[in-house]
């Protein structure tokens, strides 16, 4: 392995501040909830002080929400509620460095990524719905679609600017006004994007952003003003909150955890396909909900795989996620480290070959070093259970059927991943895999364009396309 | 000259393509608008539901992997087949419902045509709800519909054959497969139903259907870790958040439906949206 230099970013681009508030009704204001100190997982130094949402502030946040969407926002034509969103998305570019500085500070994420896919994919997010505004006659649900009203959405934190822009822009575009929750660990870029809103010009209360912990996530999926729910984030909390609408008439959409089968094929191009692998699992530390995490290699070639695989993993540069020549970055915290870790060690108790990459970690900060295990079989915890880590399980199959069989054996259906040079089994594959997105000879590709979103317990809803705009119109 | 004794027919559920009694040995009478008696119906159980699940499971790969002409065809041929029976079944709604002949006339002759209209969708859902996706990159991306799975249905309690028609075809149109709780105090067009699909070509446990009490049977498949979708329309007022809840074990698809849902009017596409998943299929470009 070569020795970089450290070459990273200035952290002064962030302009962080040393106290965050929340955003409501257009200002600025102190919540009466308990404030939080948000870190670095990097260094577990303090960013900032955030102040964070009571319940009664979530009821003043959904009540200015209302106002905005009676008075204002479903009564302005499509055409000029199109402009503020091009606007949005126009300022996220202008100010792309600092978003993304102050990313892969408070999430931990390398600055390559949030430099060139959280935040490009944010703004395009936004100037791709900005145009449905005035054209929404033309999605197919029928000639003048309506909103729904206000929506209350929460949203996790391994995309946590990119996840505010997939909840925000389409909900604005079809006329509904927002209530957003940021994940309690990483609320710094929600509220930079409120900076923006405001800079927008956006009338008041039409988006309102609420720092907090989960109970004021629930506090506002529960709330009377909400007419709809869209949540991001665990398949448990994600049933949490369908239990909570049972019985009302909000509309809900869940994007929630995955599970994703990558299938190897013996004829595919195996460097090729590793690039797509090690993409497909440490992306983002494997804070991925469609992370490749189950790798299932035809059974001739994994050991040539396997080989392969290990020499690119031991290559990856693990550490200060502001440097741009770092791979992966930090994991986002100790809680999450400690889930990672756990799961770990089940995968040894239960007889799975670890393998882990001898790259140096960091003292400070919570990191952990990209592992991969052979041997894995269906039942064990590390093939079954979402890691949400730098932690690849590989399981080997002999026939297209055997794939499909074990590509499926899941409860999950977010994504999935065939690489083969043949058109017609990627196209038989992709079939016949039970999954909301299959990418083939390619991993971790997202598009505004591109509706996301899951089979079975991932979830249902899409986000992206034509497809997307359901969640939010009443249809 | 004494009048002729009919055949009196048995009403038994359909589950697999099969007509089992309910294997908890139940029957309930069946009474007109009126209150006179019609028939004993199975009073299905848990394990009739259970059973059903499975059927609908193992037609599921076949159903939802036949071409969209195919499907498209054995729906026409159920409108056929329920042509031909159009008189049994006026006779059978204008009882149950209580309604004159000349208004179940009307309602058989809706039901037929639904099926006419949801026939015509199968091989044209795709091209209405899928995309090719414009991505900034060098790839092709395109969406496509495709069926949830396996569709519990709690059919409408009042409109026994035009409501139970309006319900069921939608699901089985793209694919999916169904296991339906028929009207409780209603159920007889329903196995007469169950008579056309098994002589229309549609392979045997597509539609799985059960008479019985709904409340008893309905949290059963509700639960049902191998049900993905949960249609609400025929639930009891009460239930229907607890449904929901259960639903939510294992986040099925849940139809919330608008209690007193007209079905003569002409459908829209949502029944058939609420059980397609969209999956978005990438592939690169380059030589």
């Amino acid at each position: 392995m070569w020795e970089y230099a450290p070459a990273p970013e200035s952290r002064d681009i962030a302009n962080l501040k040393p106290a965050y508030r929340m955003f409501v009704d257009g200002q600025f204001v102190e919540g009466s909830g308990e404030p939080l100190k948000t870190i670095n997982p990097g260094t577990e130094e303090v960013l900032a002080e955030v102040s964070t949402a009571s319940k009664s502030d979530v009821d003043t946040a959904v009540k200015a929400a209302r106002r905005a969407y009676d008075r204002v926002w479903s009564k302005m034509p499509g055409s000029e509620r199109a402009k503020y969103i091009y606007r949005i998305a126009r300022q996220i570019q202008e100010r792309g460095r600092e978003l993304a500085v102050l990313e892969s500070l408070d999430n931990g994420k390398p600055i390559k990524e949030s430099r060139d896919v959280d935040v490009p994919t944010a703004a395009a997010h936004f100037f791709y719905h900005a145009g449905w505004a005035d054209k929404l006659g033309y999605a197919g649900y029928g000639p003048d679609p309506k909103p729904l009203g206000v929506a209350g959405q929460v949203i996790p934190w391994n995309f946590p600017l990119l996840m505010a822009a997939w909840k925000i822009a389409p909900a604005l575009a079809c006329g509904n006004t927002v209530v957003l929750k940021p994940a309690e660990t990483t609320p710094l870029t929600a509220l930079v994007l409120a900076d923006i809103i405001a800079q927008c010009d956006l009338p008041p209360g039409v988006v309102n952003i609420i720092p907090g912990a989960g109970d004021i996530g629930a506090a506002l999926v529960e709330h009377d003003g909400v007419d709809k729910v869209a949540f991001t984030g665990s398949t448990e909390v994600g049933k949490t909150i369908q239990r909570q609408l049972a019985g009302t008439n909000k509309k809900l959409t869940l994007e929630l955890g995955g599970k994703a089968a990558n299938v190897v094929f013996d004829d595919a191009p195996l460097d090729q396909a590793v690039e797509g692998i090690v993409n497909g699992i440490f992306f983002n530390q494997g804070h991925v909900c469609c992370a490749g995490s189950r790798l299932l290699v035809q059974e001739s070639i994994a050991d040539e795989l396997l080989e392969k695989l290990h020499a690119r993993v031991s290559t990856l540069r693990v550490g200060d996620p502001l440097d741009k020549n770092t791979d992966v970055g930090a994991i986002n915290s100790r809680e999450q480290l400690a889930r990672i870790t756990e799961l770990t060690e089940s995968g040894e108790a239960e007889g799975a070959q670890r393998w882990t990459s001898s790259c140096p970690l960091p003292d400070k900060g919570f990191y952990f070093a990209p592992t991969v295990f052979s041997g894995v079989s269906q039942a064990m915890r590390i093939a079954r259970e979402e890691i949400f880590g730098p932690v690849l399980s590989v399981l080997t199959f002999r026939t297209p059927d055997e794939a499909v069989a074990k590509a499926n054996n899941t409860p999950y259906g977010l994504s999935a991943g065939v690489w083969t040079e043949k058109g017609s089994r990627i196209l038989w594959m992709a079939q016949r895999m039970r999954a909301g997105v299959v990418w083939s000879n390619t991993f971790n590709r997202f598009d505004p364009t591109a509706p996301f979103g899951g089979y079975q317990e991932s979830g249902f809803g899409r986000e992206g396309g034509r497809t997307g705009l359901e969640a939010y119109l009443d249809v | 000259m004494s009048d002729r004794v009919t055949v009196a027919k048995t009403y038994k559920l359909y589950i697999g393509g099969a007509f089992p009694r309910s294997e908890s040995g139940r029957s309930y009478p069946v009474t007109d608008s009126k209150g006179a008696f019609l028939a004993n119906a199975a009073q299905g159980s848990r394990k009739d539901a259970r059973d059903a699940v499975t059927a609908a499971r193992k037609a599921f790969g076949g159903w939802s992997g036949a071409t969209a002409y195919n499907r498209g065809q054995v729906l026409y041929r159920v409108a056929e087949v329920l042509e031909g029976r159009r008189e049994q079944f006026v006779t059978e709604v204008a009882a149950s419902e209580g309604v004159p002949v000349k208004k179940a006339q009307s309602l058989v002759d809706t039901a037929i045509d639904r099926w006419v209209w949801y026939a015509g969708w199968t091989d044209k859902v795709a091209a209405v709800l899928g995309s090719a996706n414009p991505v900034a990159g060098p790839y092709f991306s395109f969406s496509t519909p495709e069926p949830t799975g396996v569709v519990a249905v709690l059919a409408p309690q009042q409109s026994s054959l035009l409501g139970l028609v309006s319900v069921i075809a939608p699901v089985i149109a793209s694919g999916n497969t169904a296991v339906v709780v028929t009207s409780q105090d209603r159920p007889l067009p329903a196995i007469t139903l169950s008579e056309v699909l098994a002589t229309s070509d549609v392979p045997g446990g597509v539609v799985n259907i059960i008479t019985g009490r709904t409340a008893e049977i309905a949290p059963w498949l509700a639960s049902h870790a191998d049900v993905n979708a949960l249609d609400l329309t025929g639930a009891p007022e009460p239930l229907r958040a607890e449904l929901e809840r259960s639903a939510a074990g294992t986040v099925k698809r849940v139809l919330r439906t608008k209690v007193g849902e007209d079905f003569a009017v002409t459908p829209d596409l949502s029944r058939i949206r609420a059980y397609l998943e969209t999956k978005t299929v990438w592939h690169p470009m380059g030589v």
